[in-house]
């Protein structure tokens, strides 16, 4: 076990997923611990179930589940991920430097997930508290089912943003090419102005916070009622 | 009017098609514009485990004596590939309910019954309560689409992890509970506002598919270090693709559910309509284990419609190394039942059965949050009527009844171990539970759609 | 369920290397089914009086020269276009100038346990039930030269495991298509295909993706328009690996919750259904790298 400030190298080139998340499980709780995985080669579920105040920095392209189930831990992937990266969050954060695939921060219930790059769909998934912030465009049906927290996308939307939403809010820089069923646009407050600027500030990503737009629920599905024409 | 002369008797001629349910059916769902909602499963006639009979002793077998000579029930679940198999002292396990559907005492009720008698519950679609994890001693943590409540510092509390597919009740539905049910307690352990009605999702949020599934178990298995046995749990619909696929992603148990499964709220017309029955489900998923040759390796647990010790020992005949019970336990704890009960004296809840719209012997109005026995309720009042040990006391006695109904059968059959039945114990009485369950029409040698 | 794998290489050095960069893609995908394995590799396509006929038993004791000896007896010899003949343990390429229909009627009546895999002046497939890297192995998939493959793994979810089962599957001459994911309608597409003189093979849910392509290129459709079609009769889950004899085609259905992970430089474009697969190739870390979006048709040529 490394000391204080001592940074400890993993190289998955020559140790498997196994050992690697087993040594970062056993990562007691001595602040300002810091782990570099090297050699990450798309390879899924690495720093899985983190639940450390530590510093992770995978170098390169990760597979699915990356540093799903985070708790405490700060891990940035220096590149692309695949699937449902911080799925299930619980707190602490995720950076990704590239770009993500479908599914980010799945389900997730607390702390800060950045992607720096584009989003594929499902961005925000199920989200139950996590925050989001992307740097660039999400895929379709992103926020689908979100139920608490905040996601911040300085690029475009694709359709359906935003489907059967709860309580989450979503604020988008760029175009909505189309919202999900129960979505729709509201003017943006003093308060979410200060929010976004907040969270954007916190991921360091630029944008200019009077340009989104707030995305939220309509509350016309809470409950059965024949007439609000719902589907299902 | 009944006085005209050319027809002086008013004919009544039942009509199947258009009976007096359907009638009511069509007359409500034009009054309301939606569609009826119910607890429970399926209530129609299906084949069903009741349809089978055992081969006991005779000139060619010998029993062993009921109160002298053992019978071994205990059961392992999940060798496969987990550090800590589960190791039960019944093969009658707890199925999963959500806390929201019942109340919290009824959690802890079921988890006290359970650690006396041996074996496992299992979480449900709202999360892991500390009622139940202090209280159960061996606790199934369930992933299901909906996700509410999960987190990964219960699942590394939990002894199991059931990644739910689907259950028998509604295979391809989500779980529901109506906003009368969801009580501030629950909203918050859902993330939900209160007094919504919920619609859970029916597909998981991070994947979708066999393969990609096998890819999220990895990621479960990591997260707890290989430690505990992770089950897969199907609603009954294609059951032997259904069974190898589970396998093929990587389940150390699987857990099928057939079409008398229950629940606390779904449509009407999922529970009656969708997945097959127990009986050929439990025969479809031993066949896929058997083809794929993880017989022993993968176990399989069998629910829907448990209802008895008889139906335990046939499950187990079939092929299941185990059965996990929902309604059953309900059931023993007061459901349809005319009385509650309250330090030591019985009171009369008859009247909250017809407040309902119901009857006892008739209710199924579980997503009400009415229960009238204080069972599917999260009302302040209602969910007292359940006093944890009484229901504890109550729920053990049933336990007990199904393990000493199902070793007596088992040892007039001749085992020493309830796991020893097989399916050469068991014939038919129908010829469509034969079909199904590819048994012997009883007196014949006959198996139809396989000998002539 | 399954893994895809494609990869068009765009120089002379890379195209001596394609199976040695393909079977590592291949092998890696694996994982993702392992009840059966295939591949189709696209070389210089021959004259055009001439075709490619790739040909599969499963008995691995037959005798490859019999079934030879018995084509030169019904066939002859074509002076200006002699037969060629290749074989590698149960698979055998055979290249001849011979009428195309006349030889599939003479291999379904004289030679029964032969199965025609493919046709095509520059396609080869191979594909058997078992663990895909074994015959990645046995096919000696490493040492394929030429300038697209396209591959897949397979996890068989609703019909039986058999080679015939595995993919690729063919259609016409030179076309070819993998697919990950599971069709919903595939019963009902098939019983209209085959009221338009469509036959089948199998009762899997991707031979009736196939067939539908088929079907409207048949009809004049080319392969674009037949794509856009097929997002309005085809229902379910898809994501569709298609390759011709000059190109790869990538589609999405409008779900796309199947996976699939683009790779391109100016030296060659590879997809597969997961990344790692891929982390292998030349150049990958400054590649390229996308996801195709739902209903679009992304294609590349030679």
């Amino acid at each position: 076990m490394a000391g204080v400030n001592q940074t400890v190298q993993l190289d998955l080139a020559k140790q498997s997923v196994r050992e690697v998340n087993h040594y970062l499980h056993e990562l007691g709780d001595e602040s300002l611990q810091h782990v570099e995985i090297l050699h990450p080669d798309g390879n899924h579920s690495i720093a899985a179930g983190l639940d450390a105040e530590a510093k992770i920095d995978i170098r390169g392209h990760a597979g699915y589940f990356i540093a799903g189930m985070n708790s405490r831990a700060e891990v940035t992937i220096h590149g692309n991920v695949g699937w449902s990266v911080a799925e299930n969050i619980m707190s602490g954060s995720v950076r990704v430097k590239g770009n993500a695939s479908q599914c980010v921060a799945a389900s997730g219930h607390g702390g800060l997930v950045i992607i720096e790059g584009d989003a594929s769909s499902r961005c925000g998934i199920s989200m139950k508290g996590v925050d989001i912030v992307v740097g660039g465009s999400v895929g379709h049906v992103s926020g689908f089912m979100a139920q608490a927290g905040r996601m911040v996308i300085c690029g475009d939307a694709e359709a359906g943003l935003g489907d059967s939403i709860y309580e989450a809010v979503i604020y988008v820089a760029g175009k909505i090419r189309g919202l999900g069923a129960d979505a729709r646009e509201e003017p943006m407050t003093e308060n979410d102005v200060a929010e976004v600027a907040e969270l954007l500030e916190t991921a360091q990503l630029k944008g200019d916070p009077l340009q989104f737009k707030r995305v939220a629920s309509a509350r016309t599905l809470y409950h059965w009622n024949s007439d609000a024409e719902q589907e299902y | 009017m009944s006085s005209n002369p050319s027809s002086p008797n008013i004919l009544r001629e039942e009509n199947a098609s258009y009976s007096r349910n359907t009638l009511g059916y069509i007359h409500q769902a034009a009054e309301r514009g939606i569609y009826d909602i119910r607890g429970l499963g399926a209530k129609r006639k299906i084949p069903s485990f009741d349809d089978l009979v055992f081969l006991t002793a005779s000139a060619s077998r010998y029993p062993l004596e009921g109160y002298r000579e053992k019978c071994v029930t205990k059961t392992v679940l999940g060798s496969r590939c987990a550090e800590r198999p589960l190791e039960l002292e019944t093969p009658i396990t707890i199925a999963g309910m959500s806390f929201g559907s019942i109340s919290a005492n009824v959690k802890e009720a079921i988890g006290r019954a359970a650690t006396e008698v041996g074996t496992s519950t299992t979480t449900g679609d709202g999360g892991m309560t500390p009622e139940e994890r202090q209280s159960s001693k061996t606790l199934v943590y369930q992933c299901l689409p909906s996700r509410y409540g999960f987190n990964p510092d219960h699942l590394r509390q939990a002894d199991a992890i059931e990644m739910v597919l689907g259950q028998g009740a509604k295979p391809g539905g989500g779980g529901m509970l109506l906003g009368l049910k969801v009580s501030p307690r629950v909203a918050e352990m859902r993330t939900l506002p209160e007094g919504i009605d919920q619609r859970s999702a029916c597909r998981h949020p991070d994947w979708t598919g066999p393969d990609d599934l096998a890819i999220k178990i990895g990621e479960l298995r990591e997260i707890t270090d290989w430690k505990v046995p992770i089950y897969i749990k199907l609603g009954a619909t294609r059951v032997k693709d259904d069974v190898k696929l589970a396998v093929k992603a990587g389940a150390d148990v699987v857990v099928v559910d057939g079409m008398q499964g229950g629940t606390a709220a779904t449509q009407q017309v999922f529970i009656e309509h969708t997945g097959i029955p127990t009986l050929p489900a439990v025969r479809l998923a031993v066949e896929a284990l058997e083809e794929m040759n993880v017989v022993g390796q993968v176990q399989l647990i069998v629910s829907g419609g448990i209802r008895n010790g008889a139906d335990v020992a046939k499950a187990l005949a079939l092929g299941a190394d185990a059965v996990a019970i929902g309604q059953g336990v309900l059931m023993a704890l007061g459901c349809n039942s005319p009385t509650w009960t309250g330090d030591g004296e019985r009171f009369d809840a008859t009247a909250d059965y017809e407040k309902l719209g119901t009857q006892v012997g008739f209710c199924h109005h579980c997503q009400s949050g009415l229960c009238p026995v204080g069972i599917t309720t999260q009302d302040k009042e209602l969910e007292k009527r359940l006093d944890p040990a009484w229901g504890a006391r109550r729920l053990k006695n049933y336990l007990q009844v199904l393990s000493m109904e199902l070793t007596t059968i088992a040892r007039a059959c001749g085992k020493s171990n309830v796991h020893h039945l097989e399916r050469e114990d068991l014939v038919a009485l129908t010829v469509e539970a034969a079909a199904m369950a590819k048994l012997p029409l009883a007196g014949t040698d006959w198996i139809p759609g396989v000998n002539s | 369920m399954c893994g895809i794998v494609g990869l068009l290489v765009k120089t002379d050095p890379l195209r001596e290397r394609l199976g040695e960069l393909m079977v590592p893609m291949f092998s890696c995908m694996a994982a993702r089914g392992s009840d059966s394995g295939g591949c189709a590799f696209f070389t210089k396509a021959e004259d055009s009086s001439r075709r490619r006929f790739s040909l599969y038993v499963s008995d691995r004791q037959y005798s490859w020269q019999k079934m030879l000896d018995a084509y030169d007896a019904e066939f002859g010899v074509m002076n200006d276009s002699p037969r060629e003949f290749q074989t590698l343990e149960n698979h055998a390429v055979l290249i001849s100038g011979e009428d195309p229909i006349a030889i599939s009627c003479w291999l379904d009546q004289c030679e029964p346990k032969v199965h025609l895999m493919s046709v095509g002046r520059s396609m080869d497939v191979y594909k058997d039930a078992g663990d895909p890297v074994e015959i990645s192995q046995r096919f000696r998939f490493a040492e394929a030269t030429g300038t697209h493959c396209v591959g897949h793994t397979r996890m068989a979810t609703e019909s039986a495991v058999t080679p015939v089962h595995s993919h690729p599957y063919t259609a016409g001459e030179d076309f070819c298509l993998v697919h990950n994911g599971s069709l919903s309608n595939p019963y009902m597409l098939r019983r209209s295909l085959e009221r338009e003189g469509i036959r089948f093979e199998t009762d899997n849910d991707t031979e009736a993706a196939c067939r539908f392509l088929e079907w409207r290129i048949r009809e004049g459709d080319n392969l674009s328009t037949a794509l856009k079609a097929a997002f309005t009769e085809l229902d379910g889950f898809y994501t569709l690996l298609m390759a011709t004899g000059d190109q790869i085609c990538l589609v999405r259905d409008a779900f796309a919750c199947k996976p699939a992970v683009v790779v391109e430089t100016d030296e060659y474009v590879a997809i597969s259904s997961e990344y790692r697969s891929l982390a292998h190739l030349p150049g990958v870390t400054d590649a390229n790298i996308f996801e195709p979006k739902p209903e679009e048709i992304y294609s590349w040529r030679v």
